[in-house]
């Protein structure tokens, strides 16, 4: 009995040692893969391509989903404050959830969903095609060409995602609020402006999803660089991509919330 | 086992991947000019020995001099340098970039590497395409290629910048005897035209007896034999017969080691 | 023709980003183009800011002219010291107005409200405004809804 609790112990020291080999892993990829230049390294128009492939083609899903969520913080808030007398409050409670927590928290899920499971496929593929030894071979630095790129495409799509998903879903929340509800226009509107402010909750709400997305396509490109180049390999890395920067991007909000409101 | 004027040098070279020693104070020559194969068995760690010269891996001790160079302390730059001026490698499933066609795959190393226009550009990916036959697939793309033309348009694009050193990994298998043949011939005739070295790996006796100038054969991390094939079909010692003829059992045993047959069957009657 | 297609819809959606941030900045969080213009600063003193942070509203008749820029405490008068900012275009504020930390809403946020007075002099930068009425704390008016209530009976 003794024996076999030794050995999860073992096992849970050997979770941990891995799991802190792969920050270090990860560390050394984002060094090496975090500026431009080199041989045979990516330009700008690799750069379009990619956020092309990783943000405009989220937008769909974005917008569908920022509608969607908009209209039920509508619903529900309208529910909630009823009780209170509040319901005037509407406007203003769908924009602060937004913008503060929902717009970048929600994006950066559906981001890792999306994007960052195709940015590890699509690599890990190139690893296992052996297309990135090849680059090796011929003198071009693999990071620098494949996911430089990548990362910064993943950087510079998610704010703007999250910005589509707050203002879709504001006006999702209008819509619910004004043409449903009979919340007066003047009240949702009106009540909103005065209590959002744009320094602490847009641009607080940028600066999170800026770092989801610093922190998703990490994990994202790390999973498809790092990943044992068979087909259950990749299909392993895509189900981590999403999982594990899922985990994070919760955890980041957290302390991010926490700093921002605590601290100010 | 050493050759007057070596291109790849190997002297005491340890390798072990996590607790298995693969190569052990390993010392090999590789002649200048010539074509030879590295062969043995199944897991002896053939590509990681291209890997190890290419420096994509690094020995655990040891030095791997490739034209003078000492690979494993060169720093990554310099490392890089010699890669693009002397290295072509061509992977076993061909490693086309899967995003680019035919054409844009051989040009790449030239659009990277050099400021050339594209004029001079597409004249000689022309010309490469035209020494591995597929001058008029330049269009196509890599899906669209059969397993021997990938391979092909990958030896293209490994010899456009005109390397001095060319590593085959196992350029034989999966292949059609057509596309074999094709292969074959172009390995010797690039070798021939282009006054390459050539490595390749391969475990198709035939084939590499036939093209390679040299036979080098590798087990349990160690050379075996190293010399012409007709010298080590005639006169090689147990290990190297049982590989060179194929025979099922001898020194590499065709029993995974076992407990005694009879009483493993019997303990199932009681 | 494909790259053509990229850098048009790449282009199209970093100008709807730009497109849904001035949305944002105008319509949801009016902001106003003359907000960061000048302003001056005055101050105030209080026995008990009651929940009073910094970036608070400053506002008179329920328009905001300003914002709580910093507060804290004065260590000789054992007093709360607030500074605020004041729009310049609210620049007649006379010597004896007066500021109280309200609530806004039932349970809402404290701002402080301005109330001008009857002098012919304007507040300058640095002044201090004289009348102050403090926060109402819950705890001081239960204790003497009490007391008052005791005294009656």
């Amino acid at each position: 009995m003794l024996g076999k609790l030794l050995d999860q112990l073992q096992a849970v020291g050997r979770s941990g040692t891995a799991a802190i080999e792969a920050i270090g892993r990860g560390t050394l990829l984002l060094k090496n893969s975090l500026f431009w230049g080199g041989p045979g390294s990516a330009g700008f128009y690799d750069l379009l391509k990619q956020i092309y492939s990783v943000g405009v083609r989220s937008l769909i899903i974005i917008v569908v989903a920022g509608f969607f969520v908009g209209m039920v913080l509508g619903l529900q808030g309208y529910n909630i404050l009823i009780d209170f007398g509040s319901e005037a409050a509407l406007g203003t409670m769908v924009s602060l959830t937004l913008l503060r927590e929902l717009g970048p928290v929600v994006t950066a899920l559906l981001f890792a969903g999306r994007a960052g499971s195709a940015l590890t496929a699509e690599i890990g593929l190139m690893k296992a095609t052996e297309q990135l030894s090849a680059m090796e071979m011929m003198g071009v630095d693999p990071f620098k060409r494949v996911i430089t790129p990548r990362l910064w495409a993943g950087i510079i799509s998610m704010p703007i995602l999250a910005l589509l998903f707050s203002t879709v879903g504001i006006w999702g929340g209008a819509f619910v609020a004004v043409d449903m509800l009979g919340i007066d226009d003047g009240a949702y509107w009106g009540n909103m402006q005065a209590s959002v402010e744009f320094y602490e909750d847009v641009v607080k709400g940028i600066i999170k999803s800026v770092a989801f997305g610093v922190v998703v396509t990490w994990i994202a490109v790390y999973q498809g660089y790092d990943s044992v180049p068979t087909s259950e390999g990749i299909g392993k890395a895509t189900t981590q991509t999403v999982v594990i920067s899922s985990l994070a991007v919760l955890g980041l909000d957290f302390v991010l919330t926490a700093v921002m409101l605590g601290g100010v | 086992m050493s050759v007057s004027q070596p291109y790849v040098s190997v002297r005491g070279m340890s390798f072990s991947r996590g607790d298995r020693l693969i190569y052990n104070n390993m010392d090999v020559d590789f002649p200048r000019g010539k074509v030879t194969a590295i062969m043995g068995p199944s897991g002896t760690g053939k590509t990681t020995l291209l890997r190890l010269i290419g420096g994509q891996l690094l020995p655990d001790s040891g030095t791997i001099m490739v034209d003078g160079h000492n690979v494993p302390t060169l720093p990554r730059k310099e490392l890089f340098d010699l890669r693009r001026k002397k290295m072509g490698m061509l992977f076993q499933t061909g490693a086309l970039f899967t995003d680019l066609n035919v054409f844009d795959n051989v040009a790449f190393p030239l659009r990277v590497h050099t400021d050339l226009p594209e004029s001079m550009i597409r004249d000689l990916v022309l010309m490469k395409l035209e020494a591995v036959g597929l001058r008029g697939a330049r269009n196509l793309s890599p899906a669209e290629l059969s397993g021997g033309m990938a391979r092909r348009v990958a030896l293209a694009r490994s010899i456009a910048m005109d390397p001095e050193i060319i590593m085959y990994d196992e350029p034989f298998t999966g292949l059609d005897p057509i596309s074999m043949g094709m292969i074959v011939k172009l390995i010797r005739g690039l070798n021939e035209a282009l006054g390459l070295t050539s490595l390749l790996v391969s475990h198709d006796v035939e084939e590499s007896c036939a093209i390679a100038d040299y036979l080098c054969l590798l087990s349990d991390g160690r050379v075996i034999g190293f010399g012409t094939p007709e010298e080590l079909i005639n006169e090689g010692n147990d290990e190297v017969r049982q590989f060179l003829r194929g025979e099922p059992d001898g020194p590499v045993p065709f029993h995974y080691p076992a407990d005694d047959y009879r009483s493993d069957i019997l303990a199932g009657v009681n | 023709m494909r790259m053509r297609y990229i850098e048009i819809t790449v282009g199209a959606f970093m100008v709807m980003g730009i497109v849904a941030l001035v949305l944002m900045a105008f319509r949801v969080s009016g902001l106003s183009l003359q907000d960061a213009g000048d302003t001056y600063t005055i101050k105030a003193r209080f026995e008990n800011l009651g929940g009073l942070t910094e970036r608070a509203k400053v506002s008179m008749s329920g328009v905001t002219i300003g914002r709580v820029t910093k507060v804290y405490l004065d260590p000789e008068w054992y007093s709360a010291v607030v500074e605020m900012e004041i729009s310049k275009s609210m620049s007649t504020l006379t010597k004896d107005t007066s500021a109280a930390i309200l609530t806004a809403g039932l349970l809402g946020e404290k701002y402080i409200g301005l109330t001008v007075g009857a002098e012919d002099e304007y507040l300058q930068t640095g002044d201090w405004i004289e009348d102050t009425q403090s926060a109402l704390v819950l705890e001081e008016l239960i204790g003497r809804f009490l007391f008052n209530k005791a005294e009656e009976g």
